[in-house]
Order: C-alpha cells, then structure tokens, then sequence
C-alpha cells in the first residue's frame, strides 16, 4: 500500500502482470547513476587545466546575492580577468547584470530543471571560451539542495549563505555545506538589524564539514572582499602550478 | 526534484542493459543508495513509477538498498560508520568527522525478463 494516500494501485499492476509473462532472471550490475554526469565533469575540469581557468561553482539558496556578489568581484579581479556561466530556470536578467560589469556571460536556462549538469555546464565553457589563467564563475540555479550532488568540473563549490537565513541551514541543508570548500556568509552590512548569532553559523557549518573555509562577506559595504579575493587568488595559482609544464611555458 | 533527472539516467542505463544483455522488460530494480548521495528515497520512487511509464520498466518494483556511510575522524584518526552528517565519533566523542564513503548511488541487481 502506497505510504502517502494508502493506494494500492502498485500491487494490482503486479498481480495483472505476474499471469501474463514468462519466466525471468536475475543479472547482478554495477551501473553507477552518477557515471554519465561525472565523465562530463571529468572532460570539463580536463579542458580547464588545459586552458589554465580556475572555475567556481557558487551555490546558494535563492537570493542569498550571488549575483551581486560577482558583480562586485569582477569589479575588484577587472573584467578581463573573469567571465561568468549563468544557470537560471527563467530569464536572462542575471547574464545582462554581469556583462553591465564589461565581463563576459553566458546565459543557461534551466526551465524546470533544479540544478545545472555537467553536459550544458560543457557546452556552456565552450560558446564562453575563457582566457588563460582567467576565473570563471558558474552561478548555479538558487537551490541549496540539488546543486550538492552534481559535479560540473569545478575546482571548488562555494556555498553562498546570507546572514538573513539564520544560522540553522548548514544543519538543514547539511549535503550542500558538505560539498563546499568555501563558505561565504553574505550581507554581513544587515548584522546590526538582526539577531543572527554568527559564531554559531560557523560553528554550525563546521559541524557538517570540518575542513570548510569562512569567510564573511558584504558586497554592499565592501567589508570582507579583500578575503574572498585573496581566497580566489590563491586558487587561481594553484590551478596554474597544476598545469602541465609544456602548456604553462607558452 | 532532481530525483526526476535520475529517473531518467536509469531508464536510459535500463535501454542501454536491455541490449547488451539481451533483455525485453524489467519487472524488478535494486538500487544501492549511500547516506550521502543526495537522494531522497521516497522522491526517487515517487519520479520512478511516472519516469517509466511507456518504457521498458513500466511497472518495474523498485527496492531501494541502503548502502553504509563511512567517515575518518579527523581528532582520533578511527574510521567509523555513520549514518549522517551529524554524527559523533563513537571512539573520541569528536565531531570532525570527514566522510570518505556512503554517496553510492547505483544500480546493482535486475529481474528481467
Ligand atoms: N544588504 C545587502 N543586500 C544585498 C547584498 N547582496 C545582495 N543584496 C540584495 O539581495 C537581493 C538578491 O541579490 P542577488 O544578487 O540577485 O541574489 P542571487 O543570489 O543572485 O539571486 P538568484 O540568482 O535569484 O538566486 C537583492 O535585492 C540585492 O540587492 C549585500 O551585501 N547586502
Ligand atoms: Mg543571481
Ligand atoms: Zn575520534
């Protein structure tokens, strides 16, 4: 019996078609679900060490100010030194922000689908075509549960969570601050109009992933981008040191 | 809802199978699923029966297999079974616990027919 509505509808469809078919039998597989998202993944951060990019997949809840966010970080890297994949379900407002920065971007919409994957993420890269030892960013779609369990390529995931959201999420959306390497506690300006206590959303992001970095950030005052862009810095070299030394001598 | 996405990777791997190994319908799928995996079990197998529907796996049970989640703790060093992200050490008490296995999301067995 169906658990939610108490149907029995599954059980009739077995019966029906346990007098009409022959005899079956068993093969033991091992089909990995994952497997076709994960060799994309795989030829995307090839392609990327090939060409020296360092990409970032951020990842957040809606509105939690991504967008914003790479504006600003464009602003402070220079619009040459960045370009930006941007996954939306509707609309091409979030691509139009950024080129307003004089970076490029490449819009993806999603329609209902809930996260990018791997294989537009690959189309994407190419009609963006970024210049060596450039960032990319790749503004996922705002949902801080699907995006967890598909790897695009990237370098690293970056967790965006505003200080409004309230301390709690790393413990609700545990699979998300799981597979993040950054953390970025976002709109730290509204900290004096909140009661949010920020030693426990650390504390609670760390709980889920001990080996996660934090870094407050607000775009709107400027406090904390100094960090973050030391953080993107730092990666972006070892993204370079990681190069195969016949492409880095060029 | 990405299980609906997964839902169709499996109905595609099914066609797939069906010729490899010469098969005409599944009546029964065994799915190994870890803690960490970012599934939703009960979201699987609501997008499975829908997903299916007109393919060679109309009807198909599902039977969902939980597969064990492992996790090195990074105070003591013990490598330990968990079954959540919340979980102490059950040798040191610690919570840095890093997780090393349990994001298996597969297909391990088939009744066909
Ligand atoms: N006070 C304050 N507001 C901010 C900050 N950053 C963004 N916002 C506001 O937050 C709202 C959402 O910002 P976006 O940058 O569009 O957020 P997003 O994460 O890109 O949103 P989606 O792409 O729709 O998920 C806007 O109204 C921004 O003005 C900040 O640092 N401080
Ligand atoms: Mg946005
Ligand atoms: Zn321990």
């Amino acid at each position: 019996m169906c658990g939610t509505c108490g149907c029995t509808e599954g059980e009739q469809r077995i019966d029906a078609r346990a007098q009409g078919e022959g005899t079956s039998r068993m093969i033991e597989v091992h089909l990995d679900i994952m497997a076709k998202n994960d060799r994309y993944a795989a030829a995307n951060r090839l392609h990327l060490e090939e060409i020296g990019v360092l990409a970032l997949n951020m990842v957040s809840s809606p509105g939690s100010g991504k967008t914003t966010l790479l504006v600003e970080t464009i602003a402070a890297l220079g619009p040459s030194a960045a370009s930006v994949i941007e996954g939306d379900q509707q609309t091409r407002r979030d691509a139009d922000r950024i080129r307003a920065t004089g970076a490029r971007a490449v819009q993806i919409n999603t329609g209902k689908g809930c996260h990018l994957d791997a294989h537009i993420v690959g189309h994407a890269l190419r009609d963006l075509a970024p210049d060596r030892d450039s960032v990319v960013f790749i503004e996922n779609v705002g949902n801080l549960v699907c995006p967890a369990g598909f790897d695009l390529g990237e370098a690293h995931k970056v967790v965006v969570l505003s200080v409004t959201e309230g301390e709690d999420k790393p413990l609700k959306y545990p699979d998300m601050f799981a597979a993040a390497d950054l953390a970025l506690i976002s709109k730290t300006d509204l900290l004096p109009h909140l009661d949010v206590d920020m030693d426990a959303v650390v504390a609670n992001a760390l709980r889920i992933n001990p080996a996660l970095d934090i870094l407050p950030v607000s775009a709107r005052s400027g406090a904390g981008m100094d960090g973050w862009i030391d953080w993107i810095r730092a990666a972006r070299s070892r993204v370079a040191l990681g190069r195969p030394i016949d492409t880095a001598a060029e | 809802m990405h299980e609906i996405s997964l839902c169709e990777s499996i109905r595609e791997m099914l066609e797939d199978q069906a010729i490899e190994q010469r098969f005409e319908r599944v009546r029964r799928i065994w799915l190994e699923i870890g803690p960490f995996s970012c599934v939703e079990p009960d979201a699987l197998r609501f997008g499975f029966d829908a997903v299916m529907r007109g393919s060679l796996a109309e009807g198909a049970d599902l039977e969902i297999v939980s597969a064990p989640g492992a996790a090195k703790c990074l105070n003591c060093g013990a490598t330990v079974r968990v079954a959540d992200r919340f979980a102490l050490c059950p040798q040191c008490g610690h919570a840095a616990l890093q997780v090393t296995a349990g994001d298996e999301l597969r297909i391990c067995k088939l009744e066909v027919v």
